[in-house]
């Protein structure tokens, strides 16, 4: 494979999506993100990159809130997402989540019909006005996800007896369902093969027209082959943030250079 | 030799044994135990369980097969006319039984010599009068053939215990030998030791399995007795329950069936809504200190013995639904009613229920919720829509599980419901009044048993059949329960 060599891209300047300042989140005691400032562009991919534990996963979890669901953890700084802060009293946790979707580490298919994996959201939403608009948007979601046509015609069976790969993909459709601006991808492939995950790989890259994405990833390899923007954690730190190419080729940090070349993680 | 003696001997010598093959494996080892194949405690217990375990065994096994074997001898002794004056072997048995107790006593109390003991005579002397003077049971007059195979009792017993004696005491020293002599160095005393503990979990879930098939034995072979005097289309399909032990009773079991389901369903209206809730209360929401004191508090109600509910029902809650719903509804006026005693079976078997779905909740995975909440759910939604139905086969076995148990119950229903059967012939509306007395096929098999009983006549036997039937409905739930937990358990697998 020669994805390490950075790909020319057509950079063009998008949007902010995501504009984060001073961001910190502490565990208890222990403070996991350390002054972290990040820019995320609308319709492109941003990797996040790090060794383990250097807090990449507890970040993409603030842009959504799921940290909320940890007792123990606390977030403070800037987080806009349009203009807007996210940790504002009057933000619903519950409508930003519908908003900034989120696809895990390992595939978690609820225990129901593939049918029913997408129109979870929608339903919850009120997405759809009837039936056959629900169909529309199953299918189409399925679509986007890349497995219509490996599922559409065992809608019924139930999506736990998917394929890894599979289910990853209906994860993924499952979260496109509900039509999210942002999506985040915790380490994605990391439960996968290597065939599932250049499907996943191709399938991110072609959620990039309409969506933000940010993914977190161990690969190195996947980073400069998915992304356009990536940052570097270390130790909670956010060490550098910049273009792929340039990250990957021509890093200005020597914890990066180190961490890319194999010399640290 | 008493049967303490014996057992201690066999594991006095199983503890010499012990000893003995880890000094003797240590012996051919020339005290290096890097030597040996095992290590030395290994040896020791390879010893010692050779030299107990077959000797306790025959131990029990003769213990649990001598008697019915002497007795049958015994008993073969007896002229068939002796039986028919008594009405029935097993009565003249035990008549045997303590006219031979009474014999060894005398002895024992020197009012008899042995010799004279073993030539009685009961048509010459009055051995009754005599063998009551030392105290024995003796309730009727002992007649000669009652006496012959009380002799025969007596001597069998006697050789009995002594050729256990032998056999369990010889059988010992030749496991001790045999261990002994096998015991060198590069004897596998490890594998060995491995293979006899397989044995002996093998043994006993071998016991608690033919305790189950002797159990549903006994009753099969009680019922089979009660279907030859009594019909089973009228057992089965019978509407009056109206047992007469002068003959002539009505034995249906369909009302008492009916209040045993429709108690226990009274029992579950109230137990499954609140054992669910409680539980997913505090496994969803409630923080783990609360969790850590709530769980514990709502288990203690499992703990309560049901006498002390059954007093609830009858002193709080049965007078406090008389007067404040059934008579101003002018539904009844008793305090024992179906409601009384399902609402406090009900508070019975909350725990059950939340002890059981909690964990069952618990053991669904994070990932799910975290999908859940990924996608904007509430955590209500997220409840409803993902966890639960994840958890729904297991909270079904739950829910089955609670209602064997509420089938089963006895005491609560005597106390709060009372002890009539419902009157199936006075209409649906008697039958369904919730107000109205009525008890369950358990009280039954109680006041059949009780009291002064006839093991042969239908009126009693009836009590078998009965637990038979209530055996097979619980065994079917568990079955089922145990299905649907399997079934469950497979889900994320």
């Amino acid at each position: 494979m020669n994805d390490m060599r950075p790909v020319e891209r057509a950079v063009d300047t998008n949007e902010i999506k995501f504009d984060c300042k001073d961001c910190q989140v502490y565990y208890g005691e222990k403070h996991a993100i350390i002054d972290v400032d990040v820019k995320i562009e609308d319709k492109t991919v941003t990797a996040f990159i790090g060794p383990s534990g250097c807090g990449k996963s507890t970040f993409l979890r603030c842009l959504n809130r799921m940290n909320d669901t940890i007792d123990i953890c606390r977030v403070e700084g800037q987080f806009l997402l349009d203009g807007e802060e996210i940790y504002d009293k009057r933000v619903d946790p519950v409508q930003l989540r519908a908003k900034v979707g989120m696809v895990f580490q390992r595939p978690n298919p609820f225990p129901k019909s593939i049918y029913d994996n997408i129109a979870y959201g929608p339903r919850i939403h009120g997405l759809a006005k009837n039936k056959a608009e629900l169909d529309e948007i199953v299918e189409k979601s399925l679509r986007r996800g890349a497995i219509w046509d490996e599922v559409k015609d065992r809608l019924d069976a139930p999506g736990t007896g998917l394929s890894g790969g599979q289910q990853q993909r209906l994860c993924i459709a499952r979260a496109v369902a509900t039509e999210p601006e942002v999506l985040l991808m915790d380490e994605p492939c990391s439960a996968l093969d290597p065939i599932a995950t250049s499907q996943v790989e191709e399938l991110i890259d072609e959620l990039r027209e309409n969506y933000s994405v940010v993914i977190v990833t161990h690969s190195m390899q996947q980073a400069a082959r998915v992304s356009q923007k990536t940052a570097f954690f270390h130790l909670g730190n956010l060490v550098e943030f910049g273009e792929t190419g340039q990250i990957f080729t021509n890093p200005k940090d020597p914890r990066t250079e180190s961490y890319i070349t194999g010399r640290i993680g | 030799m008493p049967v303490l003696w014996i057992f201690l001997a066999v594991l006095g010598l199983g503890l010499i044994a012990y000893f003995a093959g880890r000094s003797r494996a240590l012996g051919t080892a020339g005290g290096d135990t890097r030597q040996l194949h095992s290590l030395p405690s290994y040896y020791g217990w390879h010893g010692f369980m050779l030299t107990v375990v077959p000797a306790l065994l025959v131990l029990a096994a003769w213990l649990l097969i001598a008697p019915s074997i002497i007795e049958s001898r015994a008993a073969s002794t007896i002229p068939d006319s002796a039986i028919a004056e008594r009405g029935s072997r097993s009565l003249v048995m035990a008549e045997v039984r303590r006219a031979g107790e009474a014999i060894d006593m005398a002895v024992e109390q020197g009012k008899m010599d042995a010799g004279l003991a073993a030539n009685l005579r009961a048509d010459f002397t009055d051995v009754t009068a005599r063998l009551k003077e030392t105290g024995a049971i003796i309730t009727s007059t002992v007649t000669q053939p009652v006496l012959r195979a009380a002799q025969e009792y007596r001597v069998m017993s006697k050789r009995s215990g002594l050729f256990m004696s032998v056999a369990v005491l010889g059988l010992a020293i030749v496991g001790f030998a045999f261990a002994v002599m096998r015991t060198h160095k590069d004897f596998r005393a490890r594998n060995v030791v491995e293979q006899g503990i397989k044995v002996i979990l093998i043994l006993a879930s071998t016991i608690a399995i033919l305790t189950t098939v002797g159990i549903v034995l006994s009753m099969l072979f009680e019922t089979g007795h009660f279907f030859d005097k009594y019909p089973w289309q009228s057992f089965f399909f019978g509407t009056t329950w109206a047992p007469d032990f002068r003959g002539n009773s009505e034995l249906g079991m369909l009302p008492l069936l009916w209040g045993t389901l429709y108690i226990s369903l009274v029992a579950l209206l109230v137990a499954v809504p609140v054992g669910l809730f409680a539980a997913i209360y505090l496994s969803e929401y409630a923080g783990p200190k609360l969790r850590a004191v709530a769980k514990p508090m709502i288990e203690v109600l499992a703990g309560i013995p049901t006498i002390v509910y059954g007093l609830f029902a009858l002193i709080t809650v049965g007078p406090l639904v008389r007067d404040w719903i059934a008579q101003p509804i002018g539904l009844g006026n008793s305090t024992n009613s179906v409601m009384t005693a399902g609402v406090v079976m009900g508070i019975m078997l909350i725990p059950f229920v939340s002890s059981l779905s909690d964990d069952i909740i618990n053991a669904v995975p994070q990932a799910m919720r975290d999908g859940s909440y990924g996608l904007g759910a509430t955590q209500s939604e997220t409840i409803k829509q993902v966890v639960l139905p994840a958890a729904l086969p297991g909270i079904v076995g739950a829910i089955l599980l609670a209602a064997s148990r509420a089938i089963g119950e006895t005491m609560i229903v005597v106390m709060g419901a009372g002890a009539a059967a419902a009157q199936m012939s006075d209409g649906l509306g008697a039958i369904i009044n919730p107000f109205q007395a009525m008890t369950t096929v358990t009280v039954k098999i109680v006041s059949q048993l009780t009291g002064d009983t006839d093991f042969a006549s239908p009126e009693t036997l009836v009590a078998f059949a009965l637990g038979l039937t209530l055996f097979v409905i619980t065994l079917g739930l568990n079955v089922l329960a145990l299905y649907i937990v399997r079934k469950y358990r497979e889900q994320y697998e």
